[in-house]
């Protein structure tokens, strides 16, 4: 299928774009999620400003205890940069699972944050890692957390006027991973499961099992309270829960959390 | 609504008028009859589609037309040269890396995208270059194996 008839704006400069987004207009980062749903007329919107020539978005610098990541910055630049390697790598290493090579060349934070879709990587890692993101519009700029960013499915805490234009990732979370199951590369993740341990204790985000990502608060609780691992999985999917689907029973889900939690927590552990 | 856009593909300008929610796949193969990248899905999800925007491999059928205005494109119409075919058609040839064909333009594109950067990278990178092409034909070794086999070719000319 061909997606509606719509109209269609370059943003020259992050102000256009802006205007452009305050009238109505849907933000097009890499479009690796919303063109294939403007195809499928799952989405149809009348206007769309393209933000793909906003050099000012890309690139990824340090400030302070924090990685500056512009909204704009592309899966696979994100999954090779070696500070984001080295500081927060449970968002590297979801970023470096989404879609496909071809999906990672063009994808990009800003809109997978944006989108929110509930099985989605980056909102996950990002909630596991104690990010957040800065968001701009007409009437000035605002930093949200990661916990308080997707309010449910597809759906976010911007204002309609709003835009993410960096996304914040913190320096400390370089022991951190990231885990994930589906079935082929180019599948959404069934379960994602993202760990950091940081000095302020551990924090663990699950995507898959909810209309947002989630904490899983059991797993936190035990470990942070000193208790063992298998104690902690055993806890994992407390007061999630996820749908029975296609992908499978809303028990196989809770499994999965457990396993990709053990998986990841491991991981991070001997980085 | 309309827009004219100028598209370089496979070197030469093409300007043309399209609507804005044309899809490049749709205006490579309807506008330019450039019918060597195929819709092989409605999902994103097989691969077949793949060219070259600015030297990177992406999916034409996940990109409108209108973002690909005064950016270059490749496609599989461009890989070879004067009636020789380009290393990586030949290697897909020499190792029987296709059997119905219809994916085989969105593998070489897909792989030129990772070996043309990088001639020796490992079988693991060619394995995750080719991770969002489908082919039900040939089990995916021998097109590992072609890929492979013109990343030495390529290294060595």
């Amino acid at each position: 299928m061909i997606p509606s008839a719509l109209s269609y704006t370059k943003a020259g400069t992050l102000d256009e774009a802006l205007a452009a987004v305050a009238a109505g207009a849907r933000p097009l980062a890499g479009g690796q999620s919303l063109v294939p749903m403007m195809r499928l007329r799952l989405a149809a919107p009348e206007g769309l400003v393209d933000l793909g020539g906003l050099a000012e978005l890309v690139g990824i610098c340090e400030d302070g205890d924090e990685l500056a990541v512009g909204a704009m910055t592309t899966h696979r630049s994100v999954a090779a940069d070696p500070q984001i390697l080295a500081s927060c790598h449970v968002v590297a290493q979801a970023a470096s699972g989404v879609g496909s090579l071809v999906i990672r060349n063009r994808g990009t934070i800003g809109g997978s944050l944006g989108h929110a879709d509930p099985h989605a990587d980056l909102p996950a890692a990002l909630l596991a890692a104690g990010g957040a993101v800065i968001v701009r519009s007409s009437r000035g700029e605002r930093r949200i957390e990661a916990d308080d960013l997707v309010t449910s499915y597809l759906t976010t805490s911007l204002a309609s006027d709003e835009l993410i234009t960096q996304v914040r990732l913190p320096k400390g979370a370089a022991r951190s991973a990231y885990a994930k199951f589906h079935r082929r590369a180019i599948d959404w993740s069934i379960v994602g499961v993202g760990v950091t341990i940081g000095s302020a204790g551990t924090r663990v985000a699950v995507t898959g099992v909810g209309d947002r990502p989630l904490r899983a608060t059991g797993f936190e609780d035990v470990i942070n309270a000193g208790g063992s691992l298998d104690e902690a999985v055993a806890q994992a999917g407390t007061g999630m829960s996820p749908l029975d689907d296609l992908d499978g029973s809303a028990e196989y889900k809770l499994h999965l959390v457990g396993v990709l939690a053990r998986q990841a927590y491991t991981e991070a552990s001997g980085r | 609504m309309s827009q004219t856009i100028t598209v370089t593909v496979n070197g030469t300008a093409h300007t043309a008028e399209v609507e804005q929610r044309q899809l490049l796949v749709h205006f490579l193969r309807e506008t330019l009859n450039l019918t060597g990248t195929h819709v092989g899905c409605d999902t994103s999800t097989c691969g077949c589609c793949t060219v070259h925007l600015n030297g990177e491999a992406i999916l034409s059928c996940s990109l409108l037309a209108v973002q690909a205005d005064g950016c270059a494109v490749r496609t599989v119409e461009g890989l070879q040269q004067d009636g020789v075919l380009h290393p990586i058609q030949q290697a897909f040839h020499e190792n029987h890396g296709l059997q119905c064909g219809f994916c085989t333009p969105g593998m070489m594109m897909a792989a030129l995208g990772v070996i043309e950067q990088h001639p020796d990278a490992s079988d693991e990178e060619v394995r995750e270059a080719l991770e969002g092409n489908l082919c039900r034909c040939t089990g995916y070794q021998n097109i590992v194996a072609a890929v492979r086999s013109a990343a030495d070719e390529m290294a060595r000319s």
